[in-house]
């Protein structure tokens, strides 16, 4: 069986960590834009996520993973260095295309901000003006801010609460980019399905095309159950396979964000469990403690969020 | 005693039935419905082929298992002699003798069945397959290895024929499979009930102990190519056969609501993630009160069947033919209908309909009647004109056929057809050099056998490009697999070191040698 040891593990916030994975083919293949399928264990469920970073010297990938349900969760838990995944398949989807475009804005939300930094680092390879617009909900939750810095010509950054960059939602950093470059020849968007839309329609009147990563439900990543289906214009397409990025401005957001609450009640049920089960081997008795305890926290986090596993893939 | 003349009327005239799980038990578990033959059933059942000398059912078979020989050791009680005949040419016969549609090919055009019920030939050869496993046979011959390194695509049905084929012509063979578990779609696809996991482990260990290597979690063509299989990988060939799992849509109103999925997204949740222990294991399958599935091949039984066993309280299976045009394995029909399916001939669903939050309430169905044959030689079905009805459902399934999955045209340059599927000729060799295909890949989407008959047929292919020299060819020309043989090596040299016909005749010595 192969080996996928985890040699490297960063806590960004109570709920955000970043797993660095041996993995030298991968490393070698992947490309900005594709994704993985990881299973933490033989009993485990297969969940998608976003290939945040290769690094092809030493033969790694990283991901970057948001704990909203029981898996990524328990992966927060039980994933740390030296320990290895049980399954880990890829690079999986269409590789974004890097266009000569001179002028790109990069837009990337909460979990999004991740997955969207190779893209702006592959654009600057390529030669772009490299605009990036990052949202997080607070200062504690941002991550990332030097390696964008490094590759970036202009970083905008917002926070909801104000406390750390600008002060408002990702659109207005958008919109301020598009006041201050009247010649952006693309936007590429990830993050929260909702986000993704505001951001093609903030760009559709200025006729930007405009690509957003989607990351639907899906069980193989093959092109094979069909789950991850989304409506493009009046084409249904599989985004594992025809995807994942697709024109923001075609892609029907409702139906993707419907979609997204196939399993909602089995998984916020099986997220509740385990945060049972958890509390039951580690607390003798009853403990007034209950109330501090992750899952307390998660499980108000699940209802807030409208989709365990779009937050997890950052898009 | 088994050369003694039968006629039909001397043989026993009723086909031996095999004892099934009771319907009402087997419809809440996934323990296996048939339960298979033992010794007394398969000689009394083995009495009833006549040994004709024109042997329909070999020409009747997907890859020419000598069926005549086989049966006969069973009469004789010589089992593990009846195992060597069939792994002449069958690699798989435990999970061949569960799924091939008999009826179709072998008993399809048995002698006795012409004027009895055929001789149950996939009963006796599953009976001979669970027999090897449980005695633990497996028969390897003498492995003389050559200096070549075999690429397989896919751990399917087509990968594992055309990997035994390579490997025991002394081939370094790899399969490669995307999946964390091998086998296919006998894995996601095929549920436990029609063919228990335990078999597909057993024929994957025979396959090991040929010294075939299988590497899971690796997706071809986005992992590495087939061209840096051939070009950095050092594989001097490679067969791709990765079937043909891209589902069909519906193309009707309401078909991305919540609760429509395809058969293969509920068979894989439920067969390779086992969804049917969640929350023991980590995939969810909500199945709804009533689940609708639309389609009548076997896959679509398999899926009414999964949902009836996940806890289903009704389930329909809607198909616009009537049920002599159902594609399904009659076996399959009639097991679903014991279960409690409730069968609509004749139905063709044209929406979807919503509960305003998202989900299905429920299907739109027209009925139809048979017209003129169509294309494929069965009536064409057309809708009775104001015959509109909707009827209430929670889920809806479909298992109305498959497509080419993209990847492989993606990401390389082998030429594929205009359907999508890769263009192999009769060598089942592709547009490019050294890499060959077969199976749904290749055909679209047909059975196990066939699958694996293709496999095979692309290991002789391969072997000729390779410059190996394959047993069956100087010696028995247009036999394929005869009684005499072993998987393409001939038995009378199976201690001999075999000799390749290669120009590059700096090579033989290496091989020689070793």
């Amino acid at each position: 069986m192969a080996n996928f040891e985890i040699i490297r593990r960063e806590d960004f916030s109570p709920v955000t960590y970043l797993l660095e994975v041996r993995h030298p083919l991968m490393a070698k293949a992947a490309r900005a834009g594709q994704f993985v399928i990881v299973m933490q264990s033989e009993q485990g469920e297969r969940i998608p996520l976003t290939i945040a970073d290769y690094d092809r010297k030493n033969g790694t990938i990283t991901l970057v993973i948001q704990a909203v349900g029981k898996t990524t969760m328990q992966m927060q838990q039980e994933c740390q260095v030296g320990t290895s995944l049980y399954g880990l398949v890829g690079p999986m989807g269409i590789p974004s295309p890097i266009s000569h475009a001179k002028k790109v804005m990069c837009v990337g939300g909460g979990l999004g901000v991740a997955p969207i930094f190779p893209q702006a680092r592959a654009f600057k390879e390529a030669g772009a003006y490299v605009i990036a617009v990052l949202g997080f909900r607070n200062k504690e939750l941002i991550f990332w801010e030097d390696k964008f810095r490094a590759c970036c010509d202009q970083l905008i950054l917002c926070t909801n609460d104000g406390s750390a960059g600008m002060k408002g939602l990702i659109t207005d950093g958008i919109r301020m980019a598009l006041e201050g470059h009247k010649n952006i020849e693309e936007a590429i968007a990830i993050g929260p399905p909702v986000m993704m839309k505001a951001c093609a329609e903030a760009t559709r009147p200025h006729k930007i095309k405009t690509m957003v990563s989607v990351n639907p439900i899906m069980v193989d990543g093959t092109g094979m159950c069909g789950g991850c289906r989304v409506k493009v214009g009046d084409q249904v397409k599989f985004a594992c396979v025809d995807g994942p990025d697709f024109d923001g401005h075609l892609l029907d957001f409702d139906d993707l964000m419907s979609r997204l609450q196939r399993y909602t009640k089995v998984e916020k049920m099986a997220a509740e469990r385990w945060s049972d089960s958890c509390r039951m081997t580690k607390q003798v008795g009853p403990s007034a403690l209950d109330a501090l305890l992750p899952g307390q926290v998660e499980q108000k986090d699940l209802l807030e969020l409208p989709d365990p596993f779009e937050e997890v893939q950052g898009g | 005693m088994a050369t003694k003349k039968k006629t039909i009327r001397t043989i026993p005239q009723d086909r031996t039935p095999m004892r099934e799980v009771d319907p009402q038990v087997r419809a809440k578990n996934f323990e296996e419905v048939a339960c298979g033959y033992n010794l007394e059933e398969a000689v009394r059942e083995s009495e009833r082929c006549l040994l004709c000398p024109d042997q329909p059912c070999v020409a009747g078979c997907p890859v020419g298992i000598d069926i005549p020989g086989f049966i006969k050791k069973i009469n004789e009680k010589n089992l593990r002699g009846a195992f060597d005949v069939l792994t002449d040419t069958n690699l798989l016969p435990a999970i061949c003798g569960r799924v091939c549609p008999q009826e179709n090919q072998c008993e399809g055009v048995c002698t006795v069945g012409e004027s009895l019920e055929a001789t149950a030939i996939g009963r006796l050869e599953r009976f001979v397959g669970d027999t090897a496993i449980k005695e633990g046979w497996v028969n390897i011959p003498h492995i003389e290895p050559n200096r070549f390194k075999v690429g397989i695509v896919g751990s399917g049905p087509a990968g594992m024929a055309c990997a035994a084929d390579m490997a025991k012509a002394g081939c370094d063979v790899t399969v490669y499979e995307a999946f964390h578990l091998p086998g296919g779609v006998l894995r996601y696809g095929i549920p436990d009930f029609r063919l228990p996991n335990s078999v597909i482990d057993a024929e994957i260990r025979k396959l090991e102990q040929l010294g075939v290597k299988f590497e899971c979690n690796t997706l071809v063509g986005r992992l590495f190519t087939i061209e840096q299989m051939i070009d950095e990988l050092g594989f001097h060939a490679v067969f791709i056969g990765v079937g043909a799992g891209y589902p069909t849509g519906m193309n009707i109103p309401g078909d991305s609501l919540n609760g429509v999925l395809s058969a293969n997204e509920l068979l894989t949740r439920c067969n390779l993630m086992n969804a049917k222990a969640f929350p023991k294991f980590d995939t969810p399958l909500p199945i709804g009160r009533r689940v609708a599935v639309v389609g009548a091949g076997n896959t679509a039984m398999d899926a009414t069947r999964v949902s009836l066993r996940l806890g289903a309280e009704k389930v329909y299976c809607i198909y616009r033919r009537s049920r002599t045009e159902a594609p399904a394995r009659v076996e399959e029909v009639h097991h679903a209908e014991q279960e409690g399916v409730e069968f609509h001939w004749l139905t063709n669903p044209v929406a979807i309909i919503d509960d305003g939050r998202g989900n299905v309430r429920g299907m739109r169905c027209v009925s139809m009647e048979l017209g003129e044959p169509d294309d494929s030689g069965r009536r064409r079905p057309v809708v009775i004109p104001g015959s509109e009805f909707d009827f209430e459902t929670d889920v809806v399934v479909y298992a109305i056929g498959t497509n080419a999955n993209p990847i492989m045209g993606q990401t390389s340059k082998v030429k594929l057809n205009k359907w999508g599927y890769i263009g192999a000729d009769d060598s089942l060799a592709t547009s490019v050099a050294g890499v060959f295909a077969g199976g749904d890949i290749v055909t679209g989407a047909a059975t196990v056998i066939e699958a694996m008959g293709a496999g095979r047929k692309a290991a002789i292919s391969m072997k000729k490009y390779l410059g190996i020299r394959d047993a069956e060819q100087p010696y028995l020309s247009g036999l394929q697999g005869g009684a005499d043989t072993l998987f393409g090596i001939d038995l009378r040299e199976r201690n001999f070191a075999r000799v390749r016909i290669n120009p590059d005749s700096s090579a033989i010595p290496s091989t020689t040698q070793a």
